[in-house]
């Protein structure tokens, strides 16, 4: 069984900075927005390196998103970062209007997702945002799961000509994917193969289910792990070959049940392959103030509850 | 007095065409589009440098003209069409099953002289911001037009985006202000009132000039004044007085006729009164 290790523990905004600095540096037509919140997004390098191609924009993100929808006439790839609520349900309709419906090569960059903003409380957690943003036609929503992967994805994205979703998150996480990978937009990541179920997780709770492999693995549990960083399109080629294996499934997701990966996977388990599933997710309620671990043990994010859910989906295949 | 005579004789088809389209679909908002239909013709028939012929998204060194304020859609496709973006025939598909000719404009159906998508209110001149933006890294030297309703200023986004101009000294945009001070529940004073308006654009260090927007003499005069105030560091809003309704008596003056289409009885007495200059679609 591969063993992933890590030596660091890294925040994924950093992998963000570090990724657009260097899409940057290869691309003259990459212009970055930001509402007022530089130093908490890591855009600050690529201000200071691209002044010219760096736009504040104040506390004003209805506006941010327009002027970032027509940058984009003009040839300019625009990177805008604000936190996750403020980028998508305060601007719900901005994006609706002048970037998903209007086509626009706009990357909306999406910082402190989830519950792991941490102290700030419900009022920034956002947990609904995967789903707001994946419901809109001609966006694509990525969730990479640490800073190697998010710096891969921010520079995938910006090859990537249409509207993109690019959501990350806040504490230091475990660093274990490769630097310098490349990034397939769309392409479900497999971590362990398996034969008993199969687990798909994203984002911050991708080391949890690798964790959770490990203890099911020491039960003579077989998961077969995949790190969804797509969540739109979603990988149904991968995900169907592995529950027509396994027949049983495991989601685990730092996001609201309803809208999220889960969503995703259940539905499209349910129209072509329904097996049983269960879920490691936030259900139906907001968050609130705490340190990032202290929330993700209060609200069941935990490699743990992943353990229960696998042998509780077990027990309810055919 | 030959250049606006032609123009007005453009603007009279405009009219007459946005008037049948509407009832043809009985459908559509007739009041906002007649009365806007004199500052698109003189932009697209004698101020802006562009290129019918051959459509591009990107629209380098060229003029580039947004109307945040969507639903007077049928008046900027008249306008699209009779300046040769696409041929005048499908003016006749507006607002049906299949159209390129959406209710509000879109991109989505590749319709060429559309660059965004506008309805939702408010939101035009931050993306007009974002393209003067991209002109002048481009270093394109053209300019950035941007047409919205006095109704639609009430939306927040305006005032976003009037801020953030200044703060970006985007001055290469030129942004209008339809002011005929009508919206859908009534008077724009009924509802809710713009007072010191000129004051509040230039509160927002914007450079403001007034103008009858249904007299193509002021409003060449005024466009042209306002590209000589460009290049200094600041935006330029034009407030244009213009008349809902225009060029029809009985739309005149009201905001009855906002959303409204006419009947075949109101058509044949509208059209009476617009001379068909070009031919109709």
């Amino acid at each position: 069984m591969t063993k992933y290790s890590y030596t660091e523990k890294k925040d994924t905004r950093s992998g963000f900075g570090a990724g657009l600095l260097e899409a940057g540096r290869k691309n003259e037509n990459i212009v970055a927005l930001c509402a007022d919140l530089t130093g908490s997004l890591k855009m600050n390098e690529f201000q200071k390196e691209f002044p010219n191609r760096f736009f504040q924009a104040g506390i004003a993100e209805a506006n941010m998103i327009g002027t970032a929808a027509g940058l984009t006439i003009g040839g300019k790839i625009p990177f805008a970062g604000t936190f996750a609520g403020f980028a998508t349900g305060r601007v719900y309709d901005q994006i609706r209007q002048s970037v998903a419906y209007s086509n626009k090569n706009v990357k909306i960059c999406a910082s402190h997702a989830g519950l792991t903003l941490g102290e700030d409380g419900a009022t920034h957690q956002i947990l609904e945002d995967i789903g707001l943003m994946k419901m809109l036609p001609n966006m694509t929503v990525i969730v990479p799961c640490d800073y190697n992967q998010t710096k891969a994805a921010t520079i995938a994205i910006a090859d990537f000509k249409g509207p993109v979703y690019l959501r990350f998150g806040r504490p230091a996480v475990p660093n274990f994917t490769v630097p310098d990978q490349k990034f397939e937009i769309g392409k479900a990541q497999l971590l362990y193969e398996g034969t008993d179920l199969t687990i798909l997780a994203t984002g911050h709770m991708v080391w949890k289910a690798i964790e959770a492999c490990e203890i099911l693995a020491a039960k003579g549990i077989k998961a077969e792990v995949f790190n969804i960083h797509t969540i739109k399109p979603f990988d149904t080629e991968t995900v169907l070959k592995s529950i027509t294996k396994t027949k049983a499934m495991v989601c685990a997701e730092e996001h609201m049940l309803n809208g999220g990966l889960t969503d995703t996977a259940a539905q499209f388990s349910a129209m072509n392959f329904p097996v049983p599933i269960e879920a490691v997710a936030v259900f139906d309620t907001f968050g609130e103030s705490g340190t990032p671990d202290a929330l993700m043990e209060k609200y069941g994010l935990t490699a743990e509850n992943i353990v229960k859910a696998a042998e509780k989906v077990l027990t309810r295949k055919a | 007095m030959e250049k606006t005579n032609k123009l007005e004789a453009i603007a009279s088809q405009v009219r007459r065409d946005l008037l049948r389209m509407i009832h043809a679909r009985n459908s559509g908002h007739p009041g906002g589009s007649l009365g806007v239909t004199d500052l698109l013709v003189c932009l697209y028939f004698e101020i802006m440098e562009h290129n019918p012929k051959n459509f591009d998204m990107n629209g380098i060194n060229q003029d580039l003209f947004f109307l945040s304020n969507g639903h007077t859609s049928a008046a900027w496709y008249s306008v699209l069409a009779r300046a040769g973006y696409f041929p005048t025939e499908e003016l006749g598909t507006f607002r049906a099953i299949n159209s390129r000719l959406q209710g509000h404009p879109t991109t989505a159906e590749h319709l060429e002289g559309i660059r965004i998508a506008s309805g939702s209110l408010g939101q035009g001149l931050s993306v007009a911001c974002g393209a003067a933006l991209a002109k002048k890294l481009n270093k394109d030297s053209k300019f950035v037009y941007c047409l919205m309703g006095d109704g639609e200023i009430e939306e927040g986004q305006v005032w976003e985006a009037a801020l953030f101009a200044q703060a970006r000294k985007i001055d290469n945009l030129i942004a209008f202000v339809d002011y005929n001070g009508q919206q859908i529940d009534g008077s724009i004073m009924s509802v809710i009132g713009l007072n010191k308006l000129r004051e509040k654009w230039e509160a927002f260090n914007w450079i403001v000039l007034e103008c009858n927007g249904n007299d193509m003499n002021d409003l060449i005069d005024t466009i042209n004044m306002a590209k000589s105030l460009s290049g200094k560091g600041q935006s330029i809003a034009i407030i244009m007085k213009t008349e809902m309704g225009k060029g029809v008596d009985f739309m005149m003056g009201t905001h009855k006729w906002h959303g409204v289409a006419p009947n075949d009885e109101q058509l044949q007495n509208a059209l009476s009164q617009l001379e068909e200059t070009l031919g109709d679609y």
